[in-house]
């Protein structure tokens, strides 16, 4: 029976796409100011910083946060990396993975808040959330090379919109199983909802909230390839060309320096929401 | 009216659900609680309470769990906004308060104990007791001032930098006492404060806050299921049953008068020991008392035991304080001895007067000790009459008889 096309979705997406790109251009200019800026601060921080510094700071930073194991293999890690002759696209990653959390944190722990105040809101967002985690990169990475042209900026954001949804539902998730008796303290000891919020729920949920960070990091880390297709450069390119060319070394370098970097990313957040 | 009143809490109605309006007319209709949430779906939570709390009184509101008990005193501090009534504190209807109004409240005239503590785990002892300080936006130093204060007063001064993770559970609630403590609050309102702790703490929590009642006078509005904790600090009684308070009143009138076979079952198991004192033992008609003139003898007070056929005698001054016992043996005794004879020689010394609020339970042991008729009297010393053995298993059996014990 469904032999015939009768409700012609794609021509009207297609069409309002269209639309959107010749008249709104502007606007979507204007998003992609403040994201452009960051990533070109991070991208030319990251690079300019000699790599023996940048070692030694990670190195530090892992030993502060996590320990002596966690340090030692990311300085072996980021040797490693920088022996197989892409330092600079892991820089790059790095600078853009730093830029998309950034902004998810920014707009993400607000919207888990909300969402974890209030059943409503948490209703009108689960379906928009589960559309960003499900919906395959492809299909909004054409739209978004539309709005935002070709290049790093555009990848930050598919990037943004795959990792966003583990920490919006992780705060709002946090903020809900707070203790009901230790919210009942804080607003029976006279609390306004703004110091319930900052000195009971906040505290409470932060280690739910760090989970969602480090889901949140992880995500941004598995965009990079798909990134790498509206040519976002980084550690992403080298597996690209490889799969391109079937220059299976090249594709493998790539991909162990991700794996490389994931680990110690997700080592260091994790143990940052140990910590608290 | 001698006391003032200060938590007056009129027609008091809460109802949990989707259409309280409607479960609302139902209710006025005579409808029971069942059948308005068979057919609405709402939850009849505390239905028409009406009582007055005085200043300076432990008023404890007693009932099984889904009794609506958590949800009345809840209402007094608006954590659950009553669907309809008045809840009058210091003469303002609080149920019409704004917001800014209700948090000011809270921050100074009430404060709260929980059953699990509630203490932020984030935070240390010091700045857990000063929570309600820092909320106010008192400035630091003052603030750890008075919660030190506080934590002094609940004998946990040294613990002030210990994480609460590291107390035990009789420790966290005294630091829970103390929160609330801290911000000085005419009202207490404690929510089965002692309920999560184990029986042998439990009861020296009791006696700590019958403590810091006695040097200092709050209102407190305590939540217990447990009847003996009830007793022991209740100057007054609730006790409510599927949303209703079915009864009010001093422990003693509870028990001697049930308002229904709720409330009777609920004293049971109480033995009648912790709540009858020596005054509800009194036998007016079996004692003899001697008025003591200057230079009565001991063979006036002999005449009067022998006219009564008496064996004790209890001498009092003339504003009838108790002086002493005597017995008609002793007083012979005396007078058989040369020379000059005294009452106050006759007196048996191991003869102690209990106070008449003395609780029947330490009575026991004194009573069971000798067969002289105990002597009672007030806070003044006044006689008041005595006890003796028989009066006190004649009451113990009646009051057994009064809670339906007689068939177990």
């Amino acid at each position: 029976m469904f032999d015939k096309k009768v409700i012609p979705l794609d021509k009207w997406v297609q069409n309002g796409i269209d639309y959107v790109v010749e008249n709104y251009r502007e606007v979507f200019q204007t998003i992609k100011l403040p994201i452009e800026k960051t990533l070109e601060g991070l991208d030319w921080l990251f690079n300019v910083v000699n790599p023996v510094v940048m070692i030694i700071l990670f190195a530090l930073v892992t030993l502060k946060i996590s320990g002596k194991k966690l340090s030692v293999f990311t300085t072996i890690s980021l040797i490693f990396i920088g022996l197989l002759g892409l330092w600079s696209e892991a820089m790059t990653t790095l600078a853009m993975i730093t830029a998309s959390v950034l902004f998810c944190v920014i707009v993400g722990i607000p919207l888990g808040i909300i969402s974890g105040k209030s059943d409503k809101f948490e209703n009108m967002l689960k379906p928009v959330l589960d559309a960003m985690q499900t919906t395959p990169a492809f299909v909004y990475l054409i739209p978004v090379v539309m709005l935002f042209s070709i290049g790093t900026v555009s990848g930050v954001i598919a990037t943004i919109v795959f990792a966003l949804p583990p920490i919006v539902r992780l705060t709002s998730l946090g903020i809900r199983q707070v203790d009901k008796e230790l919210v009942e303290a804080g607003i029976a000891f006279g609390a306004t909802s703004w110091q319930l919020l900052v000195k009971v729920q906040i505290p409470q949920a932060l280690p739910t909230i760090m989970a969602g960070l480090n889901q949140t990091i992880m995500m941004a880390l598995s965009m990079v390839v798909i990134a790498a297709l509206i040519g976002s450069g980084g550690l992403g390119e080298p597996v690209f060309q490889g799969l391109n060319n079937l220059d299976i070394g090249l594709a493998f370098i790539g991909g162990i320096s991700i794996v490389l970097l994931a680990i110690v990313l997700d080592r260091v957040s994790q143990n940052i929401s140990k910590k608290k | 009216m001698s006391q003032s009143q200060k938590i007056v809490v009129n027609n008091l109605f809460k109802i949990f659900g989707p259409t309280p309006e409607k479960a609302m007319k139902l209710l006025n209709q005579g409808l029971s609680k069942d059948e308005i949430f068979k057919r609405t779906g709402n939850n009849v939570g505390v239905q028409d309470a009406s009582f007055s709390i005085n200043e300076g009184e432990i008023f404890v509101v007693m009932g099984l769990s889904g009794s609506g008990k958590s949800t009345l005193v809840r209402m007094l501090n608006r954590l659950i906004k009553p669907t309809s009534g008045e809840v009058i504190i210091n003469g303002k209807d609080i149920t019409k308060l704004s917001d800014r109004e209700l948090i000011n409240m809270r921050r100074s005239e009430m404060s709260m104990v929980f059953q699990s503590f509630a203490l932020l785990p984030h935070l240390n002892v010091i700045d857990n007791v000063c929570f309600g300080l820092e909320l106010s936006k008192i400035e630091k130093n003052k603030r750890y001032e008075r919660g030190l204060k506080a934590l002094e007063q609940v004998g946990l001064a040294q613990y002030a930098n210990s994480m609460p993770d590291e107390l035990s559970g009789g420790m966290r609630q005294r630091v829970g006492l103390a929160r609330a403590l801290a911000v000085d609050p005419q009202i207490l309102l404690m929510d089965e404060a002692f309920s999560a702790l184990d029986p042998l703490i439990r009861s020296e929590m009791q006696d700590e806050l019958l403590e810091l009642q006695a040097k200092h006078k709050r209102t407190i509005v305590f939540i217990s299921h447990d009847l003996d904790e009830a007793i022991k600090l209740g100057d007054r009684i609730a006790i409510m049953e599927g949303g209703k308070i079915v009864q009010i009143g001093t422990a003693e009138e509870i028990l001697k008068n049930p308002a229904n076979d709720y409330v009777r079952a609920f004293f049971k198991g109480v033995d009648p020991t912790s709540i009858l004192t020596a005054g509800d033992l009194i036998r007016k008609d079996t004692h003899v008392t001697i008025i003591r003139h200057p230079g009565d003898g001991p063979r006036v007070a002999l005449q009067r035991l022998i006219s009564y056929d008496k064996d004790y005698g209890y001498v009092l001054d003339k504003e009838r304080r108790f002086v002493g016992v005597i017995s008609a043996d002793r007083l012979k005794e005396e007078m058989d001895r040369e020379g000059d004879t005294n009452l106050l020689d006759a007196i048996l010394e191991k003869i102690e007067p209990v106070n008449i609020n003395e609780p029947m339970q330490n009575i026991l042991e004194l009573i069971t000790k000798t067969n002289i008729p105990i002597p009672v009297v007030d806070d003044e010393n006044r006689f008041k009459g005595v006890i003796s053995r028989n009066s006190f298993l004649k009451s113990l059996y009646s009051s057994k008889v009064e809670m339906g014990a007689e068939n177990v």
